[in-house]
């Protein structure tokens, strides 16, 4: 008996973003409303991160919430409904349940059940991964419409005395639909990781050692600032270079960049080494956001364009990096 | 070719300079990077990774801490010379 020959899926050869949407912690929570427990001041920590207020969830806001309502407003900005969504991605480290997914909640809750839905885990580079992977499902014939989230209440996982990370730290969600395209609107990511700096950004401790010992307390996050901080800029603006070179086009023809928000003294620095030209604008959403994680890319980009600083087509160079250590990055058209 | 410790200095007070915007000739061996030259840890990775490429040497994460004054800077990269 000779095998029969299988089918294989193909898809539309070119993608690109179709709708975008976000929110943000309904809390604004100053510089001075968090340094006292770290020692520290406004203008400390304005000099060190150019964060002035940083956004976060109240206690009645989840996760899941947030998610749902930046969903919401990407699928109505694409000009679809929750039944046109076949697949939901979200990218959280901080959704406060093992299982099930937050992505199979969100895909409810909007009216797409029943789309194929999972979570990423990969922290600030989350929203980026996200894109490599709806982009690579469109083309593939997997998936049409994929929703694109990255969502995080970090305020759940920080700690008021850590003097590393959690002064950084904010809540909120952003999202996009991807789909088909009559011209190419998603370049090609360039990812990759490097565990071997998995202490580079951290938790404390396993949720198992915390159960054995609840002495230790719960566990939150850390980082190597001036490790990260140079891995991010020396390392990570060749990756975005890698990314403009991969998509076929130079500094010079992009409109925006919009790096992971992690802090305002890596942006400056990306922007050097990148050669940005100051027509480049740049997304600064960290300023009053602060840093969202795998929110801060698609909210810093809801900003430009809620701002009018970016027009629908504009190139965009995007670059997510974070604890992994991982990384992705790729030039988009914003809706 | 090696370079020799006035080189060094002479090298590293530009960087200095250009991270923080202070005179280079005010970045004399005994000043504390901190302390006198008020550079925060951001600034310094960036001022020590401009070194290890102008000297083409590997100055170690951990081993920044360590480097207190700028004679300090000094003789570690002088000696990470290979």
């Amino acid at each position: 008996m000779t095998r029969p020959t299988l089918r294989q899926a193909t898809g539309p050869a070119h993608t690109r973003i179709l709708g975008l949407g976000g929110v943000r912690g309904e809390l604004v929570v100053t510089n001075d409303d968090i340094a006292g427990p770290i020692d520290s001041s406004d203008e400390w920590i304005r000099q060190r991160t150019g964060i002035v207020t940083r956004r976060r969830a109240g206690a009645d806001t989840d996760l899941v919430g947030m998610a749902t309502s930046a969903a919401e407003a990407a699928v109505k900005d694409a000009g679809l409904t929750g039944a046109d969504i076949d697949t939901v991605i979200i990218s959280t480290v901080t959704h406060p349940h093992q299982t099930p997914s937050a992505a199979a909640i969100v895909a409810d809750r909007i009216g797409a059940t029943p789309a194929a839905a999972w979570d990423i885990s990969a922290a600030c580079a989350g929203y980026c991964y996200g894109i490599g992977q709806a982009d690579a499902l469109v083309r593939a014939g997997s998936a049409r419409h994929v929703l694109v989230v990255g969502a995080e209440k970090m305020s759940d996982y920080i700690d008021p005395t850590d003097r590393s990370i959690s002064f950084l730290l904010g809540d909120g969600a952003g999202a996009v639909v991807i789909g088909p395209s009559d011209t190419p609107g998603i370049g090609p990511t360039v990812w990759g990781s490097d565990g071997g700096q998995a202490q580079a950004i951290r938790q404390t401790h396993s949720w198992l050692q915390w159960r054995d010992d609840p002495s230790l307390g719960w566990p939150t996050l850390r980082q190597e600032g001036p490790t990260v901080f140079k891995w991010a800029v020396w390392q990570m603006a060749p990756v975005a270079q890698r990314a403009l070179d991969a998509a076929g086009v130079t500094a010079d023809q992009i409109d925006a960049f919009v790096p992971h928000q992690a802090n305002m003294r890596i942006i400056d620095q990306m922007i050097k080494q990148l050669k940005l030209p100051e027509t480049v604008v740049v997304g600064r959403d960290i300023a009053d956001t602060g840093n969202t994680s795998a929110a801060s890319i698609p909210l810093a980009t809801e900003r430009l364009r809620r701002e009018g600083l970016v027009e629908p087509g504009a190139l965009a160079l995007q670059i997510g990096f974070g604890a992994g250590l991982v990384y992705a990055a790729q030039v988009v058209a914003l809706p | 070719m090696a370079y020799t410790e006035q080189e060094i200095l002479t090298g590293l007070a530009e960087i200095v300079s250009e991270e923080t915007g202070l005179p280079a000739e005010t970045v004399l061996p005994e000043k504390s990077f901190t302390d006198d030259l008020d550079i925060d840890s951001l600034s310094m990775m960036t001022i020590v990774t401009l070194a290890e490429d102008k000297f083409s040497v590997t100055i170690p994460d951990d081993e920044v801490k360590n480097l207190t004054t700028v004679s300090d800077a000094v003789t570690f990269i002088a000696g990470a010379q290979s």
